[in-house]
């Protein structure tokens, strides 16, 4: 029998228009005060050429109820960590903590300009200067920079920040023979972008058979004297702990290099080692995963760059300082001030010659430093090491329950994160973009894919600790039963996935003729 | 710790499971002489009670952010619908990431594609991307987009632009072989000097200037862009207080080529400077040079419209050191906050708001103006910030006015240039009533008398 209901909006299907199609003219979605002083004539205010003619003509008009289900019916379309495991691999998709963004919701802080003098803004770099503390003590690298506003943007200024010091230590002359960036072929893109914008040319690292830095070659590229530093990830983007890292940072020492650590993958190492123990000079953390701060849908970031002692006077202005400030420069705790009849402050301080300047206007994105002390002080010198344990614990585990059906390229016992290949599956024609889709239709958002770029058909796993042991064994059982289809009914699987309301796009053509907005010629063809 | 959801007894089940005797077996890896022995000196954990009186109490020592304000540079106090907040505190939006599967990423997708389409709309360019960090690096990212794109290496810069967008350019381009040349501007004017381009020719790849400038003043962008493109350069138009679009005309029907922005003032609190959202948009020709992410139409095999991240031969992950920049995650939220706000705000809001600002402001300016001593230094038309001279030095009469009647009057230029101890920058908006404005006014006309 065919259903008599007729519906008389389309609200319930999910396939929603873009704002612009459902534009009509004369909606209105806000009120303002009137206007409360004497009104002129706004040519006579700013000549005529100055002004806008379009009428802002296709900027939509929508009601607030509009906006508000526009927005929810689009949302509905996205997973997200609430909905379950998020394992993307060196992303660490770890729960968001509410409270965290309550935090950076306080008026005292969400309601405070940036170019307010800081006298009148001590609480806001109080919290700038517990932060740089906190991290200080975590990586074991005291100087610090809050500025930097993401991963890739904590590289550029870390990169920036050996430059300006072997520019320093080997004058002019000596420091254009040093223009080469070791990167290992196992690295995150941003490291040779970065290095690039700062002047360096880079030189590629094998990896061993092990997955881990080939020793012998980096002694090699050592030896022909032009290496500025090196960059690496560590545990590397394989999930393996670099553990010749002191060997590492001593050779590239003892060639006048300097090693820059990516700290992607903290994650694995807060409370239990530090990268300022290693050797490391310099590092990025990422708020945005170690510390929580929500990815927002592709940002905001925060990248702090840490460095060692001798780097400090490199590092972007103003520095956030305290005064009066500490006697020596050891963090010992409870270390008394140096006079107690001082009030503290917190003051912005530029007076650093040797700096490379300012990475971004302001502070850089000081609601995620909120949310990533909230984290911090919520879970304490033994919260954070327990979350670490905890992120390790998760991935060992799913390595274990993997091994049987995925191949694992390394055999070593990987950190936070595992790396397994479609090598089995590749013999009924099923790919790794195949088995992510398909995990799709289990429930669960796929892994990290086609990355390191050095295994063929990566999928890097990274469980975090935000999980718990039932969503595990689901997770696994997922992934052991695509195994199973792989080989039954690959079909099933090169189609995946099914039970999205869309299916694969046709990326490629999208590139070849992009259309990268809506025009208003457009509407009538393809709205639904 | 409450956001890890297995006990320690199932951890501990889990570990015999695998065949790992210990916790520190775990970490067997590192080599042991690297492992901390001791736990970190960070402060014990506490509960949400005590965090939150906690931050609340460091919140307060902030007095600036209880006052009336007047403060503008690059950061604006506008009014913000209340569903902005509510929108992209949904889980859905806040804790998703990239959208590298579409499938199950639709709306973040179609979302920054609205974005992308706005952006074009109120800059009047052709494309825009998915936002960088702020105004201020995408402006950087500007100057190296317009080098790749002309194979040029020499960039005027207006000395109009706020000075943290000029330092932030200057660190960029320091190892990337641009010779940065500043333009002047005129002191009466308050405008960028057509005549101070005389470094510009055959080797230009930009002219960069900001409109409305950091003083507040309207730039003649289309005379500018007509000098620039001229000498075979790009006109670069930096835009720090993005709700002028809604009333001046935009700077591509001036005739830029690249135009950046600060997005802030599109529904994103002050939160002392950050997370903000950089706009930036340029010619469909330059599609293939522009940094950062961009998402475009695409079909399933249904023939059901969708969105994809696209053009990626462009970015790091594939290009490596030759992408078009080294940004990866950009400001995805609150690139979506600026899209609710517009959208709420829609065509006539925003209209609305830019004339409420402008009509504002110049009643604000006519009032000061008529106080004895006090001048407005700059005859360049103005949005909704000028420049104010005052009979003496700025900068204590501010802390005066802050102190006792508890406004933030403006931003001392003494701060920024030391050449101009008696000026400052006030910024009036939509949410600053006559009230407050006449306060200030009242407030500045107790130092009329010669101090």
């Amino acid at each position: 029998m065919k259903s008599d209901i007729t519906k008389v909006t389309t609200h319930i299907n999910p396939n929603e228009a873009l704002i612009f199609e459902r534009s009509q003219p004369g909606r209105i979605g806000y009120r303002l005060p009137p206007l409360d002083v004497d009104e002129q004539s706004i040519n006579k205010l700013i000549p005529k050429e100055f002004l806008r003619d379009d009428d802002l003509e296709g900027v939509p008009e929508v009601s607030e109820v509009d906006v508000i289900r526009h927005f929810v019916r689009m949302s509905t379309w996205n997973y997200s960590i609430d909905q379950g495991m998020y394992p993307l691999g060196s992303c660490t998709m770890k729960y968001n903590s509410r409270l965290n963004e309550k935090v950076a919701r306080i008026a005292g802080f969400a309601g405070l300009h940036p170019l307010t003098l800081a006298e009148d803004a001590q609480g806001a770099l109080e919290v700038i200067y517990q932060l740089q503390e906190d991290l200080a003590e975590i990586t074991g690298l005291p100087g610090i920079s809050l500025q930097p506003a993401a991963g890739a943007h904590g590289e550029m200024t870390g990169v920036m920040i050996i430059r300006a010091f072997i520019d320093a230590r080997d004058g002019e002359g000596g420091s254009a023979k040093r223009r080469t960036m070791l990167i290992p072929d196992s690295a995150h893109g941003t490291n040779p972008a970065s290095a690039h914008l700062s002047g360096f040319s880079v030189k590629t690292i094998r990896s061993t058979a092990e997955g881990l830095t080939d020793l012998d070659h980096l002694r090699e590229l050592c030896s022909v004297g032009d290496v500025a530093g090196l960059m690496l990830t560590n545990p590397n983007t394989l999930g393996l702990f670099e553990r010749n890292i002191k060997e590492i940072c001593r050779i590239v020492h003892e060639a006048g290099g300097l090693v820059y650590m990516d700290g992607a993958n903290m994650n694995a190492l807060v409370g239990v080692a530090r990268p300022g123990d290693m050797g490391v000079d310099v590092i990025h953390l990422n708020l945005h995963k170690t510390f929580s701060t929500p990815h927002g849908g592709g940002g905001p970031g925060c990248g702090p760059c840490c460095c060692t002692k001798e780097l400090e006077p490199f590092l972007p202005v103003p520095r956030i300082i305290k005064t009066p400030t500490r006697r020596g420069s050891d963090r010992t705790e409870g270390a008394p001030d140096v006079s107690t009849s001082q009030p503290t402050r917190y003051n912005l301080d530029f007076n650093y010659p040797q700096s490379i300047g300012r990475v971004k206007a302001f502070f850089g994105n000081y609601g995620m430093m909120l949310r990533a002390l909230a984290y911090i002080q919520t879970h304490g010198y033994d919260g954070l090491r327990e979350a670490t344990e905890a992120a390790v614990l998760n991935a060992r585990y799913i390595a274990h329950g993997l091994t049987s059906d995925y191949e694992k390229p390394f055999d070593a016992p990987p950190m936070h994160e595992v790396v397994f290949t479609d090598k089995r599956q590749t013999r009924k024609g099923v790919h790794t973009l195949d088995i992510a889709k398909r995990l799709i239709d289990y429930g669960f958002h796929p892994m990290t894919i086609y990355f390191p770029l050095i295994v063929q058909g990566a999928m890097l796993i990274e469980p975090t600790e935000s999980v718990g042991r039932q969503e595990l064994d689901q997770f696994i059982e997922a992934m052991r039963s695509i195994a199973r289809e792989a080989v039954e009914d690959p079909e099933l699987v090169l189609n995946a996935p099914h039970s999205t309301r869309i299916g694969r796009l046709d990326e490629a053509a999208a590139a070849r003729k992009p259309v990268l907005r809506w025009k208003p010629k457009q509407a009538a063809s393809t709205a639904q | 710790m409450r956001y890890i959801p297995n006990s320690p007894d199932e951890r501990a089940d889990m570990l015999e499971q695998i065949g790992v005797a210990s916790t520190e077996q775990l970490f067997e890896s590192i080599p042991e002489n690297l492992r901390l022995r001791e736990h970190l000196k960070v402060p014990a954990a506490m509960s949400e009670l005590e965090l939150l009186k906690r931050f609340e109490d460091i919140g307060t020592r902030n007095q600036a952010a209880q006052r009336i304000s007047f403060l503008g540079g690059g950061a604006y106090s506008h009014y913000t619908p209340t569903i902005v907040d509510h929108l992209i505190s949904r889980s859905e939006f806040f804790t998703a990431y990239t959208p590298y599967q579409p499938e199950i990423s639709q709306g973040t997708l179609q979302a920054i594609f609205e974005f992308q389409t706005l952006v074009c709309q109120l800059t009047g360019m052709d494309i825009a991307n998915a936002s960088m960090y702020d105004g201020s690096t995408a402006m950087a990212e500007a100057v190296l987009m317009a080098e790749r794109v002309t194979r040029r290496s020499k960039v005027i810069v207006s000395s109009a632009i706020h000075p943290q967008y000029l330092e932030v350019a200057h660190t960029y381009v320091q190892h990337a072989g641009i010779d940065l040349r500043h333009a002047l501007y005129c002191t009466e004017l308050g405008t960028t000097l057509p005549e101070s381009l005389s470094a510009l020719d055959e080797n230009t790849a930009a002219v960069v200037v900001q409109s409305p400038n950091f003083f507040g003043c309207i730039e003649d962008v289309s005379a500018l862009a007509e000098k620039a493109h001229n000498a075979g350069a790009l006109l670069v138009v930096v835009v720090t207080e993005a709700m002028s679009l809604g009333l001046l005309r935009s700077p591509g029907a001036c005739g830029a080529d690249i135009v950046v922005a600060e997005g802030q003032s599109f529904g994103v609190p002050l939160s002392y400077g950050g997370p903000y959202v950089g706009l930036f948009a340029t010619r469909d020709k330059y599609a293939r040079q522009i940094p950062g992410r961009l998402v475009g139409e695409a079909y399933d095999k249904h023939g059901r419209r969708g969105f994809v991240l696209t053009l990626a031969t462009r970015e790091q992950h594939i290009r490596r050191e030759k992408a078009t920049s080294n940004i990866c995650t950009n400001e995805g939220l609150i690139a979506l906050a600026a899209t609710i706000y517009l959208e709420t705000m829609g065509r006539r809001g925003v209209q609305e708001v830019a004339h409420q600002c402008a009509q504002k402001a110049h009643y604000a300016a006519r009032e000061i103006e008529k106080l004895a001593g006090f001048s407005l230094p700059f005859s360049a038309p103005f949005f909704n910030e000028f420049v104010v001279r005052a009979p003496a030095s700025a900068s204590p009469m501010l802390d005066q006015l802050a102190k006792e009647k508890g406004i933030d009057g403006g931003i001392a230029l003494s701060r920024f240039d030391s050449e101009r101890p008696n000026d400052f920058l006030v910024c009036v908006t939509e949410t600053n009533t006559r009230e407050e404005i006449d306060a200030l006014v009242d407030g500045l006309a107790s130092f009329t008398a010669p101090v």
